[in-house]
């Protein structure tokens, strides 16, 4: 060896080595390269699968549903854009600590974010946690600026109905909400999808085919942070179709306010087409709760509230007519002959049929009364005698002529026909003959008599126009977006009355006399600006036999209900009015003054000047156009 | 200096055109991993570049320099290690919950990285004497032992999990190499088993939840364990081509962590797929088998010892960042040789490098 190799020279422990570690590395690597083979050969699909669903979002943007306006081109229905804040725990490194952070930014409680997230435990992966929804505008700012420092944190912007009459239009204009399973059933192959948003009720229910705007989509994709960082694929959404109502909003608030604190009715309608001005309900609800998703407590609160503020009472109330029911049987008895408008009959305060009597209203009696006395003075001994002379029968053949008793088809749900009783029905019902001591009751609009608002306004409708009953019906046209007509409707007469030439003249003049002479029962409704004619209603809710009470007297459920039904003006007429109020007492007094607030603001918008079509902008939620 | 001949005609092509493809791919999946769509980042591939330039220039230096030469400077550079090692306690920098980095102003250093070479010299040299008939027993190590563990202990306090598992794992296989009886070894192994309870008190909790949520990642899908799964999403995803250069999603939308240091293997193997990932693995199997040759047929102990102890870098710290951004093993700070962005461990490696071929090269001169 040479003299450097005082080193000890590579002896053959390490080459033996060497042989034994070529297969040790070797093992290693192909250890490393099986690993690799599993993930992206073998499992490659999925984990390729997982990137996709790492990095693309699905994002669906509900269209916009149409808008509503008023006969005057108002708008009553809106959407407006509402934001809600989300989450994706995933998008988030440290989802507490984000959310420890967002509410420091809101100034919320840390620990209500923090239970979301616990409360959202089985929610599928980078599931959406709803933070808040319909959010404020303040909220929207501080998130969007602390956007950076809160990874997962999203804002959401989709357009919220937006109901503008408030609670005034609650029943007719009706409420959206999430489409249940039920419905999705029934809508199958129409494209719904769990979550999207349908007409529960009302106008937005009946209409929902026009309505309903057209879901887009958008594949999003994000980075890790949760930010969007493109647009990958999109569905243009389109929003629904507009619907034009024959109703007046102005009109449908002055009805509203009328009837603000009570429980009741007013129905208004034109009396040459049937088309509805104004229908209220009181006491109603805020559909604007329904656009934004009512909770479980709220819903549960309309539902059990005695009053049902939820029913439209102007189609599914029924109550008993009371005097507004004379107008049928003033007009049966000039048809059939039964009496001469002249003859008069005598009222005593009092008429015994068999071994009952019935009392008039008036305990000291009208003394000598024809029909237009009848009508005016609403003397009940007069009807009684009238009611007698026609039978049973032949009232409810001319009460159901003028639309009781029957549904009148206007396209809302839940109509209630009301009741006109005749023989047959006491007959099939009780399985007994018709008594004639039971006519009376029936001649002024008691016993088993009920009817509903709307059949009320459509009858003494009929009475203004000269005999048509119109299907009562509130939308007038469907356009589409850029204004192109989709459909439009028109007045529908069910039938016309054949009458005598002068026998709804009479009964006009007679209603006209009911408001506007001293001796009227109607004085409360007469007005400076219009002539009105109509007629007052005292419906008993509970029967007083012996001594006359006073309704104030008596609580509050067993007070009478208030009618008034009129039209207007008295000579040419144009809009025809039916006012009930629930428990109110007297027609005269607690109805009456409502009607001719209606049927003033009628005539105080018909002189305005039209207002020019409200801008479309209006769509991207500016403020209504007034 | 007058340059022999014969070490120009005994220059190791293999190891240096390995080495440089490897650095290829790496400054080329840096590129990708620091590849910001907006262009408005700086690109650290550049700057890889120019610590590939330096490498360079060292691995000349380490090359040209007799490695019997290098055998006399092992303990100063020992020193200068362990110096630095105690200073970046002082001075250094810290950075993701640790101080690793000593700021030099234009760059910053990781003494961690030189402490590697410094093990493996302190070792070579040691060992460099036959070895005792039937190996040397445990007793007979107390020295090489001694001057390992302050290395080791530096780094766990940084702390530096990754790099105190590779210095061990260094000590070890140089050791085994050398001559360690395996009954030994076998007594070594068992007292490490029990003290193993012992260490894990020693972890920081971090630590702790790395390595639980390693034996089971679904304890923390969004904690700890977030990192080991979008890891494999992005191998995975790869499947057999690739989703292709700078399109890797995994890895341009930030889903991966440490793109284009720890996790630059994901990144690669995203854009590359299984092929890719084949390519780059059998790289680093030739170099390492091409070293093997080399420790089989250097001239001497010493040279053995030493080129065994640089690949043994090199094959843990593949083998260990391979396997954690697999899924295999607990997420710990170690680089991929060659291919993880960093100064200090590009120049330490192709330093590494430069002393394998610095043997190989010597290997017929007597």
């Amino acid at each position: 060896m040479l003299p450097l190799s005082f080193r000890k020279e590579v002896d053959p422990h390490i080459r033996s080595r060497v042989h034994l570690l070529v297969m040790l590395v070797t093992v290693a690597f192909v250890s490393l390269i099986g690993r690799l083979f599993l993930l992206q050969v073998m499992h490659g699909d999925w984990y390729t699968y997982l990137s996709e669903n790492n990095r693309i979002r699905i994002k669906k943007v509900p269209g916009a549903r149409g808008m509503v306006f008023d006969r005057r081109g108002n708008l009553v229905v809106d959407n407006r854009p509402s934001f809600d804040l989300l989450f994706v725990a995933e998008d988030a490194a440290e989802p507490e600590v984000t959310l420890k952070h967002l509410a420091h930014v809101l100034g919320r409680e840390e620990k209500d974010f923090v239970k979301l997230l616990e409360d959202n435990k089985t929610r599928p992966a980078f599931g959406e946690i709803v933070l808040g929804r319909d959010i404020d505008w303040r909220t929207v700012v501080a998130v969007e600026t602390h956007q950076l420092d809160l990874p997962g944190v999203t804002l959401w912007i989709r357009p919220r109905r937006s109901y503008l009459a408030n609670r005034a239009g609650a029943h007719l204009l009706g409420y959206i909400g999430e489409v249940n399973p039920r419905q999705l059933k029934a809508q199958r192959g129409k494209g719904y999808l769990m979550g999207d948003e349908i007409g529960q009720f009302g106008l937005e229910k009946n209409w929902e085919e026009y309505l309903r705007g057209r879901s887009g989509g958008q594949q999003v994709e994000v980075d890790a942070l949760g930010r969007r960082v493109r647009i990958l694929h999109a569905v243009e959404d389109a929003p629904g179709q507009n619907v034009y109502l024959t109703l007046d909003l102005d009109l449908q608030e002055t009805a509203y306010q009328a009837l603000e604190g009570k429980h009741g009715t007013i129905v208004a309608l034109d009396v040459n087409s049937g088309a509805v001005l104004a229908m209220v309900s009181t006491p109603g609800f805020d559909p604007n709760v329904f656009a934004r998703g009512v909770s479980a407590e709220e819903w549960r609160d309309l539902v059990r509230d005695p009053a049902n503020p939820l029913n439209n009472q102007a189609i599914q109330g029924q109550y008993p007519p009371g005097s507004t029911f004379k107008i049928v049987l003033a007009i049966a008895a000039l048809e059939e002959g039964v009496i001469q408008p002249e003859t008069n009959l005598l009222c005593h305060g009092s008429l015994a049929v068999g071994n009952r009597t019935f009392r008039d209203w008036k305990k000291e009696g009208h003394g000598a009364v024809n029909l237009h006395k009848g009508i005016v003075e609403s003397c009940d001994v007069y009807f009684y005698q009238l009611g007698q002379k026609l039978g049973v029968d032949r009232i409810a053949r001319y009460a159901r002529d003028l639309g009781l008793g029957q549904i009148g088809g206007i396209a809302l749900d839940h109509e209630k026909p009301g009741l006109i009783p005749d023989s047959e029905w006491k007959q099939r019902r009780f399985g007994q003959p018709w008594f004639p001591g039971e006519t009376p009751s029936i001649a002024i609009g008691q016993g088993y008599v009920t009817v509903t608002p709307l059949q009320m306004a459509n009858l003494i409708a009929t009475v203004a126009n000269g005999g048509t009953l119109y299907r009562p019906w509130f939308v007038r046209k469907v356009e589409s977006l850029d204004g192109r007509l989709i459909r439009e409707y028109g007045p529908a007469a069910i039938r016309s009355l054949k009458l005598k030439e002068n026998t709804l003249e009479m009964v006009r003049r007679a209603l006209q006399d009911v408001v506007n002479t001293g001796s009227g029962t109607g004085g409360r409704a007469r007005s400076e600006l219009v002539k009105i004619a109509g007629k007052t209603g005292t419906a008993q809710v509970a029967e007083m036999r012996g001594a006359i009470v006073k309704s104030e007297h008596l609580p509050y459920a067993l007070r009478d209900h208030a009618w008034f039904v009129a039209f207007a003006p008295a000579e040419k007429p144009e809009i025809a009015v039916a006012v009930l109020v629930e428990h109110g007492g007297h027609g005269g007094s607690a109805a009456a003054p409502l009607a001719k607030k209606v049927i003033e603001k009628y005539f105080l918008l018909t002189n305005e000047p039209t207002p020019l079509q409200p801008k479309l902008a209006s769509l991207l939620g500016a403020p209504r156009a007034d | 200096m007058q340059i022999d001949r014969r070490l120009i005609s005994h220059f190791d092509w293999a190891l240096f055109g390995l080495t440089l493809g490897v650095i290829f791919l790496g400054i080329l999946t840096i590129y990708s991993a620091t590849y910001s769509v907006t262009g408005e980042e700086v690109n650290l591939a550049s700057k890889q570049f120019s610590w590939f330039v330096i490498g360079g220039l060292a691995m000349i230096l380490t090359m040209t320099i007799d490695y019997h030469v290098i055998d006399r400077l092992a303990y100063p550079f020992y020193a200068g290690a362990l110096g630095l090692l105690v200073l970046v306690l002082f001075v250094g920098s810290f950075g993701g919950g640790s101080q690793r980095w000593i700021n030099l102003g234009v760059f910053t250093l990781q003494p961690s990285e030189p402490a590697k070479l410094a093990t493996v010299l302190v070792l070579a040299k040691y060992l460099q004497y036959d070895e005792p008939a039937g190996g040397y027993r445990l007793r007979d190590l107390w020295w090489p032992a001694l001057i390992v563990a302050p290395l080791m202990l530096l780094t766990l306090v940084q702390p530096d999990l990754g790099t105190a598992v590779v210095l061990f794992l260094v000590f070890m296989s140089v050791v085994l190499m050398g001559g360690l009886r395996l009954r030994s070894f076998s007594y070594l192994v068992a007292a490490g088993m029990i003290f193993l309870p012992v260490a894990w008190q020693f972890l920081k909790p971090y630590q702790q939840r790395r390595v639980l949520t390693f034996l089971n990642p679904d304890l923390d899908p969004l904690g700890a364990g977030y990192h080991i799964i979008q890891s494999k999403i992005a191998i995975g995803s790869g499947r057999l081509f690739g989703k292709g250069y700078l399109r890797g999603t995994q890895n341009q939308l930030d889903f991966l962590p440490a793109q284009h240091t720890d996790f630059v293997f994901s990144v690669f193997a995203e854009e590359w797929g299984f092929v890719g990932g084949l390519l780059l693995l059998a790289l680093y199997f030739l170099l390492i088998a091409f070293s093997l040759r080399v420790v089989a047929r250097a001239k001497d102990r010493f040279g053995s010892l030493l080129v065994f102890g640089m690949l043994s870098i090199v094959f843990w710290q593949v083998v260990i960042n391979v396997a954690m951004v697999a899924g295999l093993l607990p997420v710990v700070g170690i680089p991929l040789p060659l291919v993880s962005y960093g100064g200090s461990s590009l120049v330490s490696m192709m330093t590494a490098i430069g002393l394998m071929m610095n043997v190989s090269m010597r290997r017929f001169m007597f």
